[in-house]
């Protein structure tokens, strides 16, 4: 099965240990690489992207590695690939330009 | 765990018995290249930033007192502004044997080049009877650092390290990392790791610092570049949290002054620090050797072939297509975390064992190689003072 590592157990996103399509049954794997539970991914995502691993609601706090990361920009359901388009960060807001990066 | 050092003079253990050969500035520097070249041990060094960098003094300094420093010959030209007298006397006190050769007063290249091969020659012989002997992990120094990252770095290579780190923490060795650049937008958590009061207003300054001089307008940098947002960063907390996890999670003991004039070692008893300085590879590098630090250990996604002329370089890389294709270029493989077939906590154990391998004498590939990087990095004072930074 496909995998994701979540890095710390507060965290509502994993990390994607290989690229995903639409569809995948995920394993989320912790940093001992415990089994911590299975998602369905929403979207397709390269390796390295982060897929949710809770419904996040619009304007709470995205936690990886522990810490925040930023605030969900809107409603992220579990499964959901979580990347620029559905997250702000509070330090640094990116310029229209980087937006378009996506 | 016990690993096999250099006794120093001063107490100090060291993990390489060097015989240093260092020009005072760039025009010593073709001299002392040929006083070093052939002998085994003997390294030649200089910095790059003219005869007047006054700034460099505390670097050179530092180094020549790191323990993996056995002996130092200082070649001078004669009439740079970095006056050998002075920084002969001041790595003396450290009870390290060191000599100077001055062109100009030998009046001949030709003879300052025969004279300092002789006094080289003499240095190596004496350090090569000294036999290592066995001291405890405790007295390790060890640098972390990171470039030529990519999408793995946060996940695999820095988190490893990380783990890596809280193990030599916990073996009462000393942890430090140098890049405050790295830390914009993760001052919270790290400052946060602050052992106390004091120390968490210097990390805020230490991150706050260097915010400041990357942000003077019309002069600014972005934090955050193409490559990171195609590589799977979100914002700049996400990067910077990921930069700083191979620093661990033990408290932070302080913040190591790097300033014009003085340069803060590592104090005895272990603990993790933070270091002032530039986060640029080989300049952040020579900064930790002239803090005392004996081994870096690098975190590369892209891969790396240059060693340093200090200190042994651990090259780690969590990329599973750089240790295909360069794994002979890299001491340490964590692409396995990627593969999902090891734990970090597993492949931070291996880290630490090739660090105390290192330690004992192992080489590294870097060392292999016969690659002595050396970059020394110039504060720039008048923008300190624009800034008003303290």
């Amino acid at each position: 099965m496909k995998k994701a590592i979540r890095m710390d157990e507060k965290d509502n996103v994993a990390t994607a240990l290989v690229g995903l399509v639409v569809g995948d049954m995920v394993e989320v794997i912790s940093a001992k690489q415990e089994v911590m539970q299975q998602v369905t991914a929403n979207d397709a995502l390269p390796l390295g992207h982060k897929i949710a691993l809770a419904n996040i609601p619009k304007g709470a706090t995205v936690t990886k590695y522990g810490a925040t990361i930023g605030k969900a920009a809107k409603d992220i359901s579990v499964g959901d690939y979580v990347h620029i388009h559905n997250v702000r960060s509070d330090r640094l807001p990116l310029t229209e330009h980087m937006l378009g990066l996506q | 765990m016990e690993f096999q050092g250099f006794e120093r003079p001063n107490g100090l253990v060291g993990v390489r018995n060097t015989v240093l050969v260092m020009a005072l500035c760039d025009c010593g520097e073709p001299a002392a290249r040929q006083m070093a070249e052939g002998i085994d041990g003997a390294v030649a060094v200089t910095q790059y930033q003219g005869c007047i960098a006054m700034e460099t003094v505390p670097t050179l300094v530092g180094v020549a007192r790191n323990p993996n420093v056995a002996a130092t010959l200082l070649v001078a030209m004669g009439c740079e502004g970095l006056q050998p007298e002075p920084i002969r006397e001041e790595i003396a006190r450290a009870g390290k044997p060191v000599e100077v050769v001055n062109i100009q007063e030998i009046g001949s290249t030709r003879g300052a080049i025969a004279r300092g091969r002789q006094i080289v020659q003499e240095m190596t012989a004496r350090v090569a009877r000294q036999d290592r002997k066995p001291f405890d992990v405790s007295s390790l120094v060890v640098g972390v650092k990171c470039g030529g990252s990519d999408t793995t770095s946060g996940i695999a290579a820095n988190p490893a390290i990380g783990a890596m780190s809280d193990m030599l923490v916990d073996a009462g060795a000393a942890v430090v990392m140098i890049e405050p650049i790295e830390a914009i937008g993760a001052e919270e958590p790290l400052a946060a790791r602050a052992a106390n009061e004091q120390v968490r207003q210097e990390v805020l300054q230490w991150v706050g610092n260097e915010e400041k001089r990357w942000t003077v307008p019309g002069a600014s940098v972005d934090f955050m570049c193409r490559g990171n947002i195609e590589g799977g960063l979100t914002t700049l907390e996400e990067k910077s949290l990921g930069a700083i996890h191979k620093s661990g999670h033990r408290p932070i003991k302080g913040v190591l002054k790097n300033r014009q004039d003085y340069l803060e070692t590592v104090p005895p008893g272990g603990g993790f620090y933070l270091q002032e300085g530039i986060h640029v590879e080989l300049h952040a590098m020579t900064h930790m050797a002239a803090a005392g630090v004996h081994i870096i250990v690098f975190a590369t996604g892209r891969g790396g072939s240059f060693g340093h002329a200090i200190c042994p370089l651990v090259k780690v890389t969590g990329n599973p297509e750089t240790w295909a294709r360069m794994s002979e270029d890299m001491d340490v493989n964590a692409s396995t975390i990627m593969e999902g077939r090891e734990s970090i906590e597993s492949v931070g154990q291996r880290i630490f064992d090739e660090v105390v391998a290192v330690a004992s004498g192992k080489q590294t590939i870097g060392e292999q190689l016969g690659f002595y990087n050396f970059a020394v990095w110039k504060r720039d004072p008048r923008l300190e003072a624009l800034l008003g930074l303290k």
